[in-house]
């Protein structure tokens, strides 16, 4: 296949998906929290996306005037380039990749890192105090879990024989799923990368009952949208991710193609970091901060050490 | 660490529960029947106004929702000339029916009074005044008021007594 035609196809599909996880979300939370969620606007509430979208490109685009400018309207885009490059990696099935790189991984981490360049403009252009200090937990987070994120992965990468290949890594996975012999691994990547996409019970950039709206107090109309669909794309990348380093990937029985195979599970971790939403408070700020260096750090090199060892043993 | 699971657990159970939400505009809520709702006026057995214009009503009323002017029949009997109530204003306390001495005004488990233009929650005694008797069936005040109204003489009702001349008792 072309490679534009892939290109094309994986940025549709992308939005198209961050946009039905708008929907996606608020039906599963009302089902978990005993109510039927949006259901007046068309079948089943379908048409509740197209309004939203509607409403939120129609709203008064309001710069501040204490506001810096050129960064305001730079920062919300940032979260959006990134999250689409790292789909660039993303294998969704055996020859349906935009970049088949060496490099893969290490290319998913710098983009997931980068990401928090828009969080930090935000903070900092909006010239708010709430957006500048969910500006710095943004930061602060993003510098500690970033270094586990990156750390828990490494044992995938042993098990695939040292490639940063996604294909490899997923090839890797055929006798069996990383997420069995890498569990402490996956849980920590789990937390890490929901940290990263700041989404509950982890959004402590922008807390809404302490800071307002944290980094995005200051924005409004599509400027907004873009953090919010940037969200929602991070999710899937999160979501995406997690399939491709532990959960096999495409591979699955043969009597549905790998691209299914793919996607059915990265909705059901979509559905999981939503669930995780629906039932899990906000920790306190140091409290998180504790966690992520006095024990999923320690875990994590752990980690890397016993499957260095047994992987070392086995010769 | 177990109770964070436990929480996710638990959360997941709560998509097979029932739902809290009252599917209402497709389903009627279930109101019972002193429910407070949309304000009255109801009529005696045989069909003429209860109301007698004793102002209590709008007395009674915290908000000062109630305006009434009272005037007579031919025969003496009471009723209002008009007898006007802002839903605009009304807190459906239900004092207005503590109030009433002749189960005149009541409240029912009616609340669907929306409108998009203010005045029109202005309800006058036309929008008011109902056919039937309401909760109380067999009611009818003027029957057994004692007075002597509409051609019934005192003592004709259905537990009254006709007056005795005092003076009778004397011998």
């Amino acid at each position: 296949m072309a490679i534009g035609f892939i290109i094309a196809i994986v940025l549709l599909m992308v939005i198209t998906i961050a946009a039905a996880n708008i929907y996606i979300e608020r039906r599963l939370l009302s089902l978990w929290q005993d109510r039927r969620g949006p259901n007046r606007a068309g079948p089943w509430g379908l048409l509740q996306v197209p309004a939203d979208m509607i409403k939120i490109f129609l709203k008064e685009d309001w710069i501040p005037p204490f506001a810096d400018r050129t960064v305001f309207v730079i920062a919300p885009t940032i979260v959006m380039i990134v999250t689409l490059l790292s789909f660039a990696v993303i294998p969704f099935a055996p020859n349906f990749i935009v970049a088949d790189s060496n490099i893969a991984l290490l290319f998913f981490l710098a983009n997931s890192s980068l990401g928090v360049y828009s969080v930090v403009l935000a903070g900092w252009a909006s010239n708010n105090k709430y957006s500048l200090i969910g500006a710095m937990r943004g930061t602060a987070q993003m510098v500690s879990y970033e270094v586990f994120m990156g750390l828990s992965l490494m044992g995938v990468v042993m098990l695939a024989g040292g490639s940063f290949n996604m294909r490899q890594i997923v090839e890797s996975q055929r006798e069996m799923w990383n997420v069995i012999p890498q569990l402490p691994a996956f849980i920590v990547f789990l937390i890490a990368a929901v940290a990263e996409s700041h989404r509950a019970p982890f959004d402590l950039p922008e807390a809404e009952g302490e800071l307002v709206a944290g980094f995005h107090t200051e924005y409004s109309g599509i400027k907004f949208g873009m953090f919010f669909v940037g969200e929602y794309i991070s999710i899937t990348l999160i979501s995406a991710a997690i399939v491709t380093f532990f959960f096999g990937g495409w591979l699955g029985p043969e009597f549905l193609p790998p691209f299914f195979w793919f996607m059915f599970k990265t909705f059901i971790f979509i559905a999981f970091i939503i669930l995780l939403r629906a039932s899990l408070p906000r920790p306190r700020y140091d409290q998180f901060m504790a966690v992520g260096w006095k024990i999923l750090l320690p875990l994590t090199l752990v980690n890397i050490l016993v499957t260095a060892a047994i992987l070392l043993y086995r010769g | 660490m177990w109770s964070i699971i436990r929480s996710i657990a638990i959360t997941f159970t709560h998509a097979f529960r029932k739902r809290e939400t009252k599917d209402y505009p497709e389903k009627a809520p279930f109101l019972p029947a002193r429910y407070r709702g949309r304000i009255i006026l109801t009529r005696d057995p045989d069909g003429k106004e209860r109301c007698v214009a004793c102002n209590l009503c709008a007395v009674a009323c915290p908000t000062d929702c109630i305006s009434l002017q009272a005037t007579e029949d031919e025969t003496g009997r009471r009723y209002p000339a008009f007898f006007r109530i802002n839903f605009s204003r009304c807190i459906y306390c239900g004092y207005c029916e503590e109030a009433c001495p002749t189960n005149a005004i009541q409240l029912t488990p009616d609340f669907e009074m929306a409108e998009y233009h203010r005045p029109n929650l202005v309800y006058e005694k036309e929008h008011l005044l109902i056919s039937g008797p309401g909760k109380y069936h067999d009611y009818n005040f003027y029957a057994q008021a004692g007075i002597e109204i509409g051609g019934k003489k005192k003592g004709e009702g259905p537990n009254e007594e006709p007056p005795t001349d005092v003076r009778d008792l004397m011998f």
